[in-house]
C-alpha cells in the first residue's frame, strides 16, 4: 500500500469523497444538491416559525385598512380597540341579507372563495377571479344615535399582475363613496402601484355609484365620460391594465353579482 | 492579525467604500434613503446579508465547484435574503411595507455578490465575516448620510422626529419637495462622491483617455 492511499484509507469515505477535486461531476452535483437542501430548509423553517406573527400583522393590517377606508382611523390609537367600533356581518350575496350562519368575526372570505361548497365558478367574470365566494364579510360603522353611518365592503378584483384586494366605503345611502383603498396588492412599485398613491385614493371621495336612474356609472378611465365627473376617477397613468383591473373590480362587486341586492337593502333601510 | 481585522472593518467605510469608490449598490441607496429609518433598516439587512453570505461562502469554499460558483452563492445570498424579509415581516411590519421589493432586491446589490466573489471565495470565515460587516457598514455609512440630507430638507424632520417645522404645520420650513423622489439621491451621493475624493485624492480614477497636447509651431 502506498503512503497515498494509507492517508485516503484513514479519511472514511466522507473524507475521501470531501478531498476529491472540487470540479468532478459527482462533487458538483453532491455540492448543488447540498446547498439546496440546507438553504431550502432554512428557509422554511423560517417561514413556519414566523407565520403566526406574520398572520397577526396581516390581520391588524386588514383593521387598519378597513379604519382608514372609514375615516376613522388615528395612529395614536389602539387598532384593535378603535375596530370595535365596527359591526361585522357575513352577508349572502344572492339575498343581499345577512345570515348567522358563521361567525363573523372568523369567517375568512378568502377560504370561502376556494372552497366549492361556498362559492360559485364565475362564467361572466370581468374581475377575472374566478370563483366568488357566496358568502363575505361586510362592516358597519354606525354613529352615536346608532343608525348606520357607513358601510365597508370587501372587494377584489386582477389587475395587471395580481389580484388586488381592498374595501370599499360607503356613505349610508349606499350610492355616495366615502373611499377606496386596497390592502394588497401585487402591481408594478412607481405605475399600477400607485393604487396606494393617497392623492389618487383622495379621488374616490364623493364620487357616486348610480345615476339618478339608477345605472351604475362608476368608471376608473382617461376621460370623463357623458355620465358627469361625479362617477369619473382618472386612471392611472402609465398603468392601464391596472386602471382596467380596477374599474372592472368596482363595477363587478357594485353590479348584480356583487352587492346591489345589498345596497338596495340599505337604500330600503332594511339593513 | 487583530490590526489587519480592524482595518478590514474601517478600510471600507471611506477609504474603500463600495458606493463612493466602488459605486455599487446605487439602484438601492436611490430608493430608501427618503427616510433615515427605512434607511437604518436597509443597512443592518444589508451588513447581515453581506456577513452571514461571505462568511458561509467562506467555510465552504474550497468545495465549491468553479463551473456552479455563481449558483451556489446565490443560493446563500437568497436564502438569507428571504429569511430576513420573513423576519422583517414578522417584527417590522410597517417597514418592510415601506421597503417592498427593495429587501428582495438586496439578492442583486451588487455588493453583496461583489464581496462573495472577491473575498470570501478566497479568505478564512472569519476574515470574510469582518470583511462582510465592513462593506455593509460602508454602504449604511452612505446611505445614513443620504437619508440624514434627504429626510431632514425633504420632510423636515430625522427618524421621523420634526427637527424643522414645515408650512403645512404651521411652521416656517418650505420643505424641498424633489429630495423626497429617488433622483435626488443621484445629487446627493455624487456631491458625497465629489467630497471623498477632494479629501482623498488618491480615490480619483485615472483617466481612461490621454489628453493630447499640440505643440505650438
Amino acid at each position: 500500500m502506498s503512503d497515498e492511499q494509507q492517508q485516503d484509507a484513514s479519511k472514511g469515505p466522507i473524507g475521501r469523497f470531501l478531498a476529491q477535486p472540487a470540479d468532478s461531476i459527482s462533487k458538483t452535483i453532491f455540492v448543488a444538491v447540498a446547498v439546496c437542501l440546507v438553504a431550502s430548509m432554512v428557509v422554511s423553517a423560517a417561514a413556519v416559525a414566523l407565520r403566526p406573527l406574520q398572520e397577526v400583522n396581516a390581520l391588524k393590517d386588514k383593521q387598519i385598512n378597513i379604519l382608514q377606508v372609514a375615516g376613522v382611523y388615528d395612529p395614536e390609537e389602539d387598532v384593535v380597540e378603535a375596530f370595535a367600533a365596527f359591526e361585522p356581518h357575513v352577508l349572502e350575496l344572492a339575498t343581499g341579507e345577512f345570515t348567522d350562519a358563521f361567525d363573523a368575526t372568523t369567517f375568512d372570505d378568502r377560504a370561502a372563495a376556494d372552497d366549492p361548497e361556498l362559492s360559485v365558478e364565475l362564467e361572466d367574470d370581468p374581475a377575472g377571479i374566478g370563483r366568488q365566494s357566496k358568502f363575505v364579510t361586510v362592516y358597519l360603522l354606525r354613529d352615536e344615535a346608532g343608525s348606520i353611518d357607513k358601510v365597508v365592503l370587501p372587494i377584489y378584483g386582477y389587475g395587471l399582475w395580481s389580484t388586488l384586494y381592498g374595501y370599499i366605503a360607503l356613505e349610508n345611502n349606499g350610492n355616495d363613496i366615502y373611499g377606496l383603498q386596497f390592502y394588497e396588492h401585487g402591481e408594478t412599485p412607481g405605475l399600477g402601484a400607485e393604487v396606494d398613491n393617497p392623492l389618487w385614493k383622495a379621488q374616490w371621495n364623493g364620487k357616486k355609484l348610480e345615476d339618478e336612474d339608477e345605472i351604475l356609472q362608476i368608471n376608473v378611465s382617461k376621460a370623463v365620460t357623458p355620465a358627469g365627473p361625479d362617477y369619473h376617477v382618472d386612471a392611472l397613468a402609465g398603468a392601464t391594465l391596472t386602471s382596467d383591473g380596477v374599474h372592472n373590480l368596482v363595477n363587478f362587486w357594485m353590479g348584480e353579482a356583487g352587492f346591489s341586492l345589498f345596497l338596495d337593502n340599505l337604500k330600503a333601510g332594511n339593513v | 492579525m487583530a490590526h489587519k481585522r480592524r482595518e478590514m472593518l474601517v478600510d471600507p467605510l471611506v477609504d474603500n467604500n463600495p458606493i463612493t469608490l466602488q459605486v455599487l449598490g446605487i439602484c438601492s441607496a436611490l430608493a430608501v434613503t427618503s427616510s433615515m429609518q427605512v434607511a437604518l433598516v436597509m443597512t443592518i439587512a444589508v451588513t447581515f446579508v453581506t456577513a452571514f453570505a461571505s462568511m458561509f461562502i467562506s467555510i465552504i469554499r474550497n468545495h465549491i465547484p468553479g463551473s456552479i460558483r455563481i449558483i451556489v452563492q446565490m443560493v446563500i445570498i437568497a436564502s438569507l435574503v428571504i429569511l430576513v424579509d420573513q423576519i422583517l415581516k414578522a417584527y417590522a411590519f410597517e417597514i418592510s411595507k415601506t421597503l417592498s421589493v427593495f429587501v428582495g432586491l438586496i439578492i442583486t446589490n451588487c455588493i453583496v455578490m461583489g464581496r462573495a466573489e472577491a473575498f470570501a471565495m478566497k479568505n478564512p470565515p472569519i476574515d470574510s465575516f469582518i470583511d462582510g460587516v465592513g462593506n455593509g457598514l460602508g454602504y449604511g455609512l452612505i446611505l445614513m448620510l443620504v437619508g440624514f440630507i434627504r429626510e431632514l430638507f425633504g420632510s423636515g424632520s430625522l427618524f421621523g422626529v420634526t427637527i424643522f417645522e414645515t408650512v403645512n404645520n404651521g411652521g416656517w420650513y418650505v420643505p424641498n419637495g424633489m429630495l423626497l423622489l429617488p433622483p435626488s439621491a443621484f445629487f446627493i451621493i455624487g456631491l458625497i462622491i465629489w467630497a471623498f475624493r477632494a479629501w482623498k485624492p488618491a480615490q480619483v480614477e485615472e483617466r481612461e483617455y490621454k489628453i493630447q497636447t499640440v505643440d505650438a509651431h
